[in-house]
């Protein structure tokens, strides 16, 4: 979708404020946000893409003007309501209904699975639709839903630096449409192709794309 | 006043009912039997205690030391970085981008906040942030001079936008004056930001 949350070349954010000696969570309640996201995901009701698209979906306005752990807890009230894990009533009164049930992700489990991680790469024979070295376009595509493709690139011509494998497509993960999985690749762009001549002639940028992203140029 | 502080004065201020609405909701879930609070301690306990930027440096002081160990980085970032025990969620696909006195990286997300856990921990707020996000790929040159990195235009600047599910650390030059340090001290000059791309590794840092 075209929401706020595709940044990349908005001017008027103003200067980069960092922080020194940064705790993790400035307060207790954003360890909680952070944690319970992870927890319910084991749930398995949504998958990342279907996360960050409810992200994504928060209003301009309030996107903007929310702290990262804030815009994690809307997002997470938001799942937790669409995938039925809790109904509006109990959100509002705060009080479960129904038979209590038993969480999937236990303390011990906690550990263990953050280390293993989950890939993303799929293994199924799906054949690259461009070479390394070669110069590809990425699409002009404006889906309403979630997308991995921003703004800034749609248009602009690259070339092909490297071919990471079959990757599972976000476009389609997010809505459960299935994983359509195919390659990705890491492609190079230009700056002064980005952004014009006033960019240096030497600087580049370079995006992760699915094959659906890219045409030839 | 923090810095934070500050910040939350100026547009980023939280509702003083959302510490309150954050428990509610806990208190719900783990009523209803769908979140073990043991689990959630376990979590924050990972994020805050265990994994950090310190497996970042142990890794960009491994390759400094070994160039057998830099190259099989280079090639297969998220083998070698498993090879030290640093795995899992996050950092399920990595790769490592070199600065040469030539090269210099650039690691952004404008998408959102893909960052790679396993080696740096959960991102800073300025990483998240519009300000970075925004304009990390159109000016990645003034954003590095804010952080005090003031690169020649002879320099080439890559910045990579972490769209997709691989996760990129930079590695850092090493800095003159600093053949005679072990590993473990060379790990100890390493920050986070030289892993982002947004500083640079000093003898004094």
């Amino acid at each position: 979708m075209n929401g706020v949350h595709d940044m990349g070349g908005m001017h008027g954010m103003g200067p980069v404020e960092h922080e020194n000696n940064e705790p993790v969570f400035h307060a207790p309640w954003e360890g909680r946000v952070f944690a319970m996201n992870v927890a319910m995901g084991f749930w398995r009701k949504w998958n990342i893409d279907a996360s960050r698209h409810g992200v994504e979906q928060i209003p301009p306005a309030d996107y903007l003007r929310m702290s990262y752990y804030e815009k994690w807890f809307t997002r997470l009230v938001g799942l937790l309501l669409k995938s039925g894990l809790i109904t509006q009533g109990e959100f509002a009164s705060g009080r479960p209904e129904g038979a209590k049930q038993t969480p999937p992700f236990t303390a011990a489990k906690a550990v263990e699975t953050l280390g293993k991680g989950g890939p993303y790469t799929r293994n199924v024979a799906v054949a690259p639709r461009f070479q390394v070295g070669q110069r590809v376009r990425a699409r002009n595509l404006n889906p309403a839903g979630h997308t991995r493709l921003p703004r800034y690139v749609r248009g602009r011509a690259g070339a092909v630096h490297r071919d990471h494998g079959v990757f599972v497509f976000p476009d389609t993960n997010a809505q459960f449409l299935g994983e359509k999985p195919q390659h990705l690749y890491s492609v190079r762009f230009a700056a002064r192709e980005l952004w014009g001549e006033e960019a240096s002639p030497r600087d580049s940028v370079y995006l992760d794309l699915w094959d659906d992203y890219l045409e030839p140029a | 006043m923090t810095q934070h502080q500050h910040e939350h004065d100026h547009g980023q201020d939280v509702p003083s009912d959302l510490a309150l609405r954050v428990k509610a909701l806990e208190s719900l879930l783990v009523e209803k039997g769908l979140v073990d609070p043991a689990a959630l301690d376990a979590l924050i306990d990972t994020y805050e205690h265990k994994v950090g930027p310190r497996n970042g440096a142990r890794v960009v002081a491994r390759a400094w030391v070994d160039p057998a160990y830099k190259q099989r980085l280079l090639a297969d970032a998220t083998a070698a970085i498993a090879e030290l025990g640093y795995m899992g969620r996050q950092g399920e696909h990595m790769m490592v981008v070199e600065n040469t006195p030539k090269v210099h990286n650039l690691v952004v997300c404008t998408l959102c906040s893909c960052y790679p856990w396993t080696v740096l921990g959960l991102p800073p707020v300025w990483y998240k942030s519009a300000p970075y996000r925004s304009r990390a790929v159109i000016d990645p040159r003034g954003v590095l001079r804010e952080f005090g990195v003031d690169l020649p235009e002879n320099v080439e600047v890559r910045v990579w936008d972490s769209t997709a599910e691989l996760r990129y650390l930079v590695l850092p030059e090493r800095p003159a004056g600093t053949a005679n340090l072990t590993e473990e001290e060379l790990a100890a000059l390493i920050t986070r930001d030289a892993m982002v791309g947004v500083a640079k590794v000093g003898v004094s840092a």
